[in-house]
């Protein structure tokens, strides 16, 4: 299968005026064309930054991208990039879609506009022929009576429209990734659903490989082939959607499959949800991140960071509980995150 | 490498390991406000400024054994002397003790007019907001019309029916003033009159008044004083204006709008005459402006972190 | 938006009709008359003549109406202090004057205001930025007439005459005499200016929708023109409509330093003068000047911000 893109080891900062905030520590993973990555982590991981950083998108000051790290696309590093390089990139190779759909669209431009827009750059079309172009992206993401909507404001479509211009903008010209970053954490369950179904029928349709970001586990489990589970700026887990759903292999994972809302639950104590809050990234802890909230925190998990096990060809993770000294525990949520 | 020890692998759990987070000092809203004031220099330079400026308006006409009236005719138009520190007017009169007794005048006008403003529109927004309906509906009409007039044609108005002078231009500040902040007041109890503590206060049967008083008010104090901050200095403004066209304080009374008009009329000749009561207007404007740019940076919670 | 419209209007007749009726009762009621102070020797008969060309030998209330009524002929009233000269002749002589200085100042004050602002915003933290913040702190702490007076001592005999106008009233004729004062008048509005759109460019900047721009790799030029700057421009226009009753105020001093022969001094002098014909013109027209720079601010701040346009309201 052809690569499309490989992250290496991806460190990125944020200088502010406390100190340095280590948002990213050392990131990797690829992705292969045709396929869906899902990165999964509670609020303040880090996806956000890491899919800015593979759109080139880190402003500089106060961000920073540590040496060291490599973004390739098709093989090529974009943090070599030309300024044309990264014009002919964005938009048209690679197109993302922001966690607020309130506040991602230009409120002063028209939708259509903003569609057609990325088809004027990239296709070199006119601004009529980019408008009809946009009337048809709108059809493509079920938004009714597409042409008098095209010639509307922002603030006239409601967040599920709003969400769905959002995806008729980033995959106006076919790109080749879409990163989708958390698209559904600002709507209501019901629209969630449907933008997730219209993603994952336009994948199929078009064939974009996609990054969906969400903190969200429930969200991803039928639409990802493989997946990431980050937190505090760094890869804890990783592995294909069976693996992680009926074989999860690390204590944060467990917590986050635990956290999933069920549907067939009625009882509001299912829901369990993490104790206490992630580290401080401006000075993150010597050991295993996640010590301060694990229940299985060891002495040495205070002290040395814990390595990565492989558990199979596509399973890892980087959890102390899989050193041959490590007391054998139970995973504690059954197949599938039932408890 | 590390050597690991065996021991090192029994489950400890995570029981009191977030406790350091939760330990956090609990600042209040207005020790984290001047805590921020007081890491802005330039804000604080301001203030120390603007006392030693007021602290002169009071004490400077009695450092020097001269009254503002008193003339020396045949010292008329001197420069800066030993005697006479800032020199002498036209009429002979001394320009420090005149600048002080002026500056009076500029930052009483500034302060009270404000402050009248202040509560004038504190409480007609707080009412308006806080009735809602019908009557917020009509006491914003009102403000509406009242915005489209421009002060200084009620100044004119005034200072004809009444005199010219002090009172009148306080009068016609206060009257196109208050506006302002009727509309933010307003604003504001709209939106926190949702919010969930007024609601209680509300069913626990607390009358109107008292809402508005105890909950409300504090509430928007923050954007109250960041506003009066910023009135002030126009308010100064506005006078020195006033004054210099003839429609502001009339003499033997002065102000450092009338001395820099009166200075104007001699800048060729005594540059002096112009240069202090200048200097003084915009050192205070200067500070009166920093300082209330500081304030708001400290005061606003929209840009709290 | 034609409802909206139609509501700025509304309100805009019944401003106008407060100021006038205000006016107009606060200087009827006044003690003493305008004929007694200005014809104090003539002999009675002639002061009641006199007083019966006025009108003012009518009750109040009658003079009220007649004078809405003439008002709505646009006709003003004739000058007191200079018997025969009409209001509306006096204006239409003295206002060219000060319109051009004002309009002149208002422009002057917006595109310099504005560009200092957007680089000052581009170029934070660079001696630029430091340059625009020093002439936007001189500019509000500093009174027109101060910048005025320090121009005439210190500009003298340079290129641009200190005092002075073009007599004839051609827009470019004379346009040296113009530059110093709409100077001195607009450097107040270029500080507000650069202030707001730096920090309306700032704000912009950081928002997500510039974001999506640069992620759909539209160039920096286009960014910063179709997306940023109109964006940061709408709050600008919100302080537009101070900032022209600003400038209307500062014309009164401005023209007196300078010499200009324009309705501002007119109306100084009128009011030390108790000429109540022309005050009661000049306060109408200058009302009614402000309130219809108000009322244009509006409108262009609906035509540009589409959620206006639309919905009539302000979010
Ligand atoms: N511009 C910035 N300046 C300083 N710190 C930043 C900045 N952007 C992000 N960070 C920090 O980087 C860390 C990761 O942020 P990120 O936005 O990637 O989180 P996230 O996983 O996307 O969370 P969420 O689910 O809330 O979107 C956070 O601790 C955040 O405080
Ligand atoms: S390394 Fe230790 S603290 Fe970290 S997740 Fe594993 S068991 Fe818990
Ligand atoms: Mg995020």
């Amino acid at each position: 299968m052809e690569r499309l893109l490989e992250v290496r080891n991806l460190r990125v900062s944020y200088h502010t005026y406390a100190g340095e905030v280590q948002s990213v520590r050392g990131v990797s993973f690829t992705l292969d064309k045709g396929e869906s990555l899902a990165i999964v982590g509670e609020s303040g991981c880090g996806k956000t930054v890491t899919s800015k950083a593979i759109m080139g998108l880190i402003q500089t000051p106060p961000g920073e991208i540590k040496k060291g790290s490599e973004i390739l696309f098709q093989g090529k590093n974009i943090l070599e990039f030309s300024k044309k390089e990264w014009q002919q990139y964005r938009g048209a190779e690679v197109s993302m879609i922001f966690q607020d759909p309130m506040t991602s669209l230009n409120p002063t431009m028209k939708v259509g506009l903003q569609i057609a827009e990325s088809l004027m750059i990239h296709r070199g079309m006119s601004k009529k022929e980019a408008f009809k172009e946009a009337v048809k992206m709108l059809e493509m993401v079920n938004i009714p009576n597409a042409e008098s909507r095209a010639n509307q404001y922002p603030h006239q479509f409601s967040g599920g429209m709003r969400q769905r211009a959002m995806i008729a903008i980033a995959l106006a010209c076919n790109p080749k990734i879409l990163i989708a970053d958390e698209p559904t954490t600002a709507l209501d369950v019901t629209i969630q659903a449907q933008i997730i179904d219209l993603m994952k029928e336009l994948q199929k349709k078009l064939g974009t490989s996609i990054i969906l970001i969400t903190h969200d586990l429930g969200v991803v489990a039928d639409i990802a082939q493989k997946l990431i589970v980050m937190y505090a700026g760094q890869i804890v887990e990783r592995g294909n959607a069976e693996e992680l759903f009926y074989n999860p292999q690390h204590p944060y994972t467990w917590a986050l499959l635990r956290a999933v809302p069920r549907l067939d639950s009625e009882k509001k104590e299912d829901l369990i949800s993490i104790q206490g809050t992630p580290p401080d990234l401006i000075a993150p802890p010597k050991g295993c991140p996640f010590a301060s909230r694990c229940q299985y925190r060891m002495q040495i998990c205070d002290e040395v960071p814990p390595p990565v096990t492989k558990i199979s060809e596509t399973h890892e993770a980087a959890c102390w509980l899989h050193h041959e000294y490590a007391p054998k525990v139970d995973i504690p949520v059954g197949r599938g995150g039932v408890l | 490498m590390l050597e690991l020890n065996k021991e090192k692998f029994q489950i400890l759990g995570c029981e009191g390991q977030n406790a350091d987070a939760i330990m956090r000092p609990n600042i209040t809203y207005w020790q984290d406000a001047w805590r921020r004031l007081k890491m802005n220099k330039v804000a604080m330079f301001s203030m120390y400024l603007l006392l030693v400026i007021i602290l002169m308006c009071i004490v400077g006409p009695y450092l020097r054994p001269y009254g503002f009236e008193e003339q020396f005719i045949e010292l008329a138009n001197t420069p800066p002397t030993k005697e006479h520190w800032f020199g002498l007017d036209q009429l002979g009169r001394d320009i420090f003790v005149r600048l002080w007794k002026g500056g009076r005048v500029s930052i009483a006008i500034g302060l009270i007019a404000t402050f009248i403003c202040t509560v004038v529109g504190a409480l007609y927004g707080g009412i308006s907001g806080y009735l809602g309906g019908l009557v917020d509906d009509v006491m914003m009409r009102i403000v509406e019309v009242i915005v489209g007039i421009p002060y200084l044609i009620v100044v004119i108005l005034i200072s004809i029916v009444f005199e010219k002078g002090l009172f009148s231009l306080i009068l016609a500040l206060v009257l196109t003033g208050w506006t302002g902040i009727a509309r933010i007041v307003r604003g504001q109890i709209l939106q926190l009159k949702e919010s969930e503590y007024v609601l209680a206060a509300q069913a626990l049967g607390a009358d109107p008044a008292r809402i508005i008083i105890k909950h409300l008010i504090p509430n928007t104090i923050g954007i109250i004083i960041v506003y009066m901050s910023l009135n002030i200095p126009s308010y100064i403004f506005a006078e020195a204006f006033l004054s210099f066209i003839g429609l502001g304080v009339q003499p033997p009374n002065t102000s450092w709008g009338a001395m820099a008009a009166f200075g104007q009329q001699n800048m060729d000749f005594y540059p002096y005459q112009l240069i202090f009561p200048a200097a003084a207007i915009s050192l205070t404007m200067l500070a009166f402006n920093l300082l209330g740019d500081g304030l708001r940076d400290a005061l606003d919670p929209r840009l709290r972190q | 938006m034609t409802r909206y419209l139609l509501r700025r209007i509304g309100y805009m007749v019944l401003t106008m009709w407060v100021i006038i009726t205000a006016t107009f009762f606060l200087m009827n009621t006044l003690p003493g008359d305008p004929i007694r102070n200005k014809a104090k020797q003539l002999p009675p008969q002639i002061q009641q003549n006199l007083r019966k060309r006025y009108g003012l030998d009518k009750p109040v209330h009658i003079r009220y109406l007649i004078y809405l009524k003439n008002l709505l002929h646009g006709d003003l009233g004739e000058s007191i202090e200079f018997p025969g000269e009409t209001a509306n002749n006096i204006i239409k002589e003295k206002f060219p004057a000060s319109a051009r200085l004002g309009l002149q100042a208002v422009f002057f004050g917006l595109i310099i205001g504005l560009i200092l602002g957007i680089l000052a915003a581009f170029y934070k933290n660079t001696w630029i930025d430091y340059l625009v913040i020093f002439i936007a702190l001189v500019g509000v702490s500093v009174p027109s007439f101060v910048v005025a007076a320090l121009i005439q001592k210190y500009l003298a005999g340079g290129f641009f005459p200190i005092v002075g106008w073009p007599s004839e009233n051609v827009w470019f004729s004379g346009w040296r005499y113009t530059v110093l004062p709409t100077f001195a008048l607009s450097l107040g509005s270029i500080a507000i200016y650069s202030r707001y759109m730096k920090s309306s460019v700032l704000d912009v900047i950081n928002q997500d929708y510039i974001m999506t721009a640069r992620a759909k790799g539209v160039p920096n030029v286009q960014i910063v023109w179709k997306h940023i700057l109109r964006n940061a421009i709408l709050p600008i226009i919100t302080i537009l409509g101070p900032q022209i009753a600003g400038i209307i105020t500062g014309t009164f001093v401005i023209e007196r330093i300078f010499a200009i022969p324009g309705l501002g001094e007119y109306y100084v002098a009128s009011i030390n003068a108790r000429d109540y014909t022309m005050i009661m013109a000049t306060t109408v027209f200058f009302a009614f000047l402000f309130i219809l720079s108000l009322l244009i601010v509006d409108i262009l701040y609906g035509v540009i911000d589409p959620r206006i346009r639309v919905t009539g309201e302000k979010r």
